[in-house]
């Protein structure tokens, strides 16, 4: 017969097989808070190609269809660069850790990201080939909090309140037109800055 | 009162078979090479390991080629399943009556 804390340690060891083999857990946190940096930087270049000199709270009565093609490089920018920041210091995480980085785990969290991510950013493409500039922002907030709430599952459970988060934000983007620039800061600048610290204290010390 | 280690299952009182149930229950299946990793054991190691709990058919084994590699995956069955649960249990039994 073992020892009573043998048994203790059995129990530990079923929790900790399970969580480990199941979720990522080298996400990390500072590139939450580096990609949210991005997006704000992302946005100002944004509000100076598009809107300056008019306040970014005026209310907005002009298009801004000209200056399209310089909105969607400055987006794919943010994006590769936040991208590029997470996996990288993902990467460094799970080094760090003495964990793999291409697990079970990591390859369901990307799949299931994929799949609403590659969604909506096809659909927001024909919303901007066909002229629908506004609900552009709204819908990619939208689809980002639906794609984190589907890979919540295989990570932090943070990732969910950040994607329900992102998806309120969005259905008041979409509520209140004229503002998607400043809904967008906020949620993938703010949102982002605001989670990754969360998970960077509680996870990547 | 009933003794809770009777219901302790001898096979899965064995650490690394208990962590390769544990891992079973958390996923749908599961890769030889992917347990070894996070198991950190040999694979002669793991291959018995997964042998005993083959024998209790208490986990499936499906093999495949990936890219012309083999590729073997396991997956729990559902007298697994029910194997594990009952040890959990008993496992929680036992550690709750010595306190």
């Amino acid at each position: 017969m073992k020892d009573v804390h043998e048994y203790e340690k059995d129990l530990a060891s079923i929790r900790s097989m399970m969580e480990r083999s199941a979720k990522f857990i080298s996400l990390s946190g500072l590139s939450g808070v580096l990609a949210g940096v991005y997006a704000l930087i992302g946005a100002a270049a944004a509000y100076y190609v598009a809107h300056y000199p008019v306040s970014p709270l005026a209310f907005r009565q002009y298009s801004i269809s000209d200056r399209f093609s310089t909105l969607v490089l400055i987006a794919a920018l943010v994006l590769a660069a936040s991208l590029t920041t997470g996996l990288l210091l993902s990467k460094r995480k799970a080094k760090k850790h003495g964990l793999k980085f291409w697990t079970p785990s990591s390859q369901r969290l990307f799949l299931n990201l994929a799949i609403p991510l590659v969604t909506g950013g096809i659909f927001i493409l024909i919303m901007l080939f066909t002229g629908h500039f506004g609900l552009a922002a709204p819908a990619s907030l939208v689809f980002y909090g639906l794609a984190l709430i589907q890979a919540s599952s295989n990570t932090f459970d943070e990732i969910r309140y950040l994607g329900f988060s992102e998806i309120i934000l969005g259905l008041i983007a979409a509520a209140i037109p004229g503002y998607g620039l400043i809904f967008w800061a906020l949620g993938f600048g703010v949102l982002h800055i605001v989670y990754g610290g969360i998970m960077y204290n509680k996870y990547d010390k | 009162m009933k003794n809770p280690f009777e219901n302790l299952d001898k096979v899965l009182e064995h650490r690394i078979r208990l962590q390769i149930m544990s891992i079973l229950v958390a996923n749908d299946g599961y890769e030889f090479n992917a347990l070894k990793d996070i198991l950190a054991v040999s694979d002669g190691n793991l291959a018995s390991n997964i042998k005993a709990l083959e024998r209790e058919k208490y986990i499936s084994v499906s093999k495949s080629f990936v890219d012309r590699k083999p590729n073997t995956k396991y997956k729990i069955t559902e007298r697994g399943r029910n194997a594990f649960k009952k040890h959990l249990d008993a496992l929680e039994a036992v550690v709750k009556q010595q306190k």
